[in-house]
């Protein structure tokens, strides 16, 4: 049996009268990928912002490789293994693709160098045995975005912006990654190649994934286990042929229309 | 850190200028020495800028240095320069590294009005003490240099090589900086600080860095302003002086660490040319410089040199 690597007791959390996560109590095994799915105003993002430290809950505990993390701040969070895409790509906007991944490596190297200021950009990066540039250039070939490397990332396209949001939360080699909804604003066309190649890179290391997504032949794709929220509860978890069958999944979440296509899609 | 060429060409420059100084008249010399000593400061100013910040209160540095090196001649009858610049520098460094805990905290125009507040209370309180002159200051005796004391006739001259020597070794420094990691955070954290934050990189530990090392080059800039002029007073921190800094970051641009020293010594030939033409409406000939910037560089003057390079490329 694979050990625990994320362990959430028993959270809470409301915001005013809307009760946004009510007695969340989620064990997550290492190498696992999870995908979270609800309607909007659910819960799923809310969990992943508990997680990350960007919220923090009302009571209950998270427990990260047997820590508590509960009180940290997102910062040390991302040190200590748990990185996150956005649904809406977080990305400096003036500088170039490669300079973003730069950027990633960059700030690696400093926490590396203790902060110092004469940490230099063209020096190998501790524990990483590159280049900061070497990094940044092989990363962005592993996500296909080598066409866009000299491009300002302002007035890249949609699933480029999200493909490279997902690179740099990556760069710090994350023992878990949160995805939130990453093939949101991408085109139907789009979505499944990007979310393959996703998968394709992040689970090559042994990553553990947790991914928000909207549609559900995705997540039958790519989750060995789905967490389905519902009006702050956790309504269903197990595989996706059960948890997408789970009559209440398939009331609130799915739609019994599409039940039958999704479910047959699963793995 | 290495020195690279544009600062090399510029060291050069300025070795030529000290080669050239029997022949400048001593108002030339005064004034490119003022030059330099602003921007000191304003090399301050633009790594806040690189973070997306703008402080309206950069004076109150830049009179602490001068204050440090006053206090410093008044109470120890230091007059050693290398004493009082790093009397300066250390002063204005420890009130920035106390200060930042606040400053740091604070993005946009609350942390440009509180560093213009924290300025305008050292104004009060400099206008209300008597011991230190009050709103007519004091004077600053001669310097010395590891006890020689040069002839009335060098004071100028020299007073111009230490000005550079300062300058080359602030400028390399706050290149280094600009290229390593940490300086390239600062434009990241103008640009998107959650990202940066869910990188693991702190933007208030950066933002309080940059408040200590631009606190550092403004005391050093007013310590070298005090003993050029001979002279301090609390105007030294009062919100107009602020805000020619301000102006001179404009002018110049932020696009090299050599920009701030274009910016303030074409300031520095506004000014003597506007006030030697039409003493009563100066700040005239200011203001219309300043439309006429950023109508016409909005990217500061470094922009132009900028320009040239690409078209030479």
């Amino acid at each position: 049996m694979s050990s625990i690597i994320l362990n959430a007791k028993g959270l809470n959390k409301s915001f005013g009268a809307v009760t946004a996560a009510s007695d969340i109590h989620v064990a997550v095994e290492q190498g696992a990928c999870i995908g979270l799915i609800g309607t909007n105003g659910a819960g799923k993002t809310t969990f992943v912002n508990m997680i990350t430290g960007y919220l923090k809950p009302d009571s209950g505990v998270i427990e990260f490789d047997g820590r508590d993390i509960t009180d940290l701040i997102p910062r040390q969070i991302t040190q200590l293994g748990i990185s996150r895409s956005f649904q809406i790509p977080q990305l400096y906007n003036t500088m170039t693709a490669l300079e973003n991944l730069e950027m990633s490596y960059g700030v690696i190297s400093l926490i590396a160098h203790h902060g110092s200021l004469f940490t230099r950009t063209d020096a190998i990066v501790p524990g990483y045995g590159k280049t900061i540039r070497a990094l940044a250039e092989e990363s962005l070939e592993k996500f296909g975005l080598s066409a866009y490397r000299d491009k300002v990332t302002r007035v890249l396209p949609g699933g480029v912006r999200k493909l490279l949001d997902i690179a740099m939360a990556m760069a710090v080699r994350p023992k878990i990654l949160l995805l939130d909804e990453p093939t949101s604003g991408v085109s139907a066309e789009e979505k499944f190649d990007i979310m393959d190649m996703v998968m394709n890179v992040v689970r090559s290391g042994g990553t553990t994934v947790m991914f928000v997504e909207h549609d559900m032949e995705i997540v039958a794709r790519h989750a060995d286990r789905v967490l389905a929220f519902y009006d702050g509860s956790i309504i269903a978890d197990g595989p996706p042929q059960q948890a997408l069958k789970d009559p209440r999944v398939l009331k609130y979440i799915v739609g019994e229309s599409q039940a039958a296509s999704v479910v047959g899609e699963a793995h | 850190m290495s020195i690279d060429k544009p600062i090399f060409r510029f060291a050069v420059f300025l070795g030529c200028l000290l080669l050239a100084s029997p022949w400048l008249p001593q108002w030339a010399m005064f004034m490119i020495t003022i030059a330099g000593a602003n921007g000191m400061v304003v090399l301050g100013l633009m790594l806040f800028l690189r973070a997306g910040l703008v402080s309206f209160g950069q004076a109150l540095y830049f009179c602490v240095g001068a204050y440090a090196t006053g206090l410093m001649t008044q109470m120890f009858k230091f007059t050693d320069i290398f004493v009082l610049l790093i009397s300066a520098g250390v002063m204005s460094g420890v009130l920035a590294y106390i200060l930042g805990f606040l400053l740091a905290k604070y993005r946009a125009i609350f942390f440009g009005l509180l560093s213009l507040a924290f300025s305008m209370i050292l104004y009060g309180l400099l206008a209300k003490t008597e011991a230190l002159g009050s709103t007519d200051g004091f004077n600053i005796p001669a310097i010395t240099i590891l006890g020689w004391l040069p002839p009335q006739p060098l004071v100028r001259v020299t007073i111009l090589a230490v000005t550079f020597a300062v300058m080359l070794l602030c400028l390399t420094f706050v290149n280094g900086l600009l290229r390593s990691p940490r300086g390239l955070l600062l434009t990241a954290i103008r640009d998107n600080e959650i990202r940066a934050e869910y990188m693991g990189a702190s933007a208030q530990r950066t933002i309080h860095l940059i408040y200590v090392i631009a606190g550092v080059l403004a005391g050093l800039g007013g310590a070298l302003a005090a003993v050029t002029v001979g002279h301090i007073d609390p105007a030294m921190a009062f919100w107009t002086t602020s805000g020619e800094f301000i102006f001179i970051t404009i002018l110049g641009g932020i696009g090299s660490v050599l920009a701030p020293f274009l910016g303030s010594m074409v300031f520095g030939v506004i000014h003597t040319v506007a006030f030697a033409n039409s003493p009563n409406t100066w700040q005239m000939m200011i203001g219309l410089a300043l439309i006429a910037v950023i109508l016409l560089l909005p990217d500061g003057l470094w922009s132009l040199v900028s320009r040239m390079k690409k078209a030479r490329a």
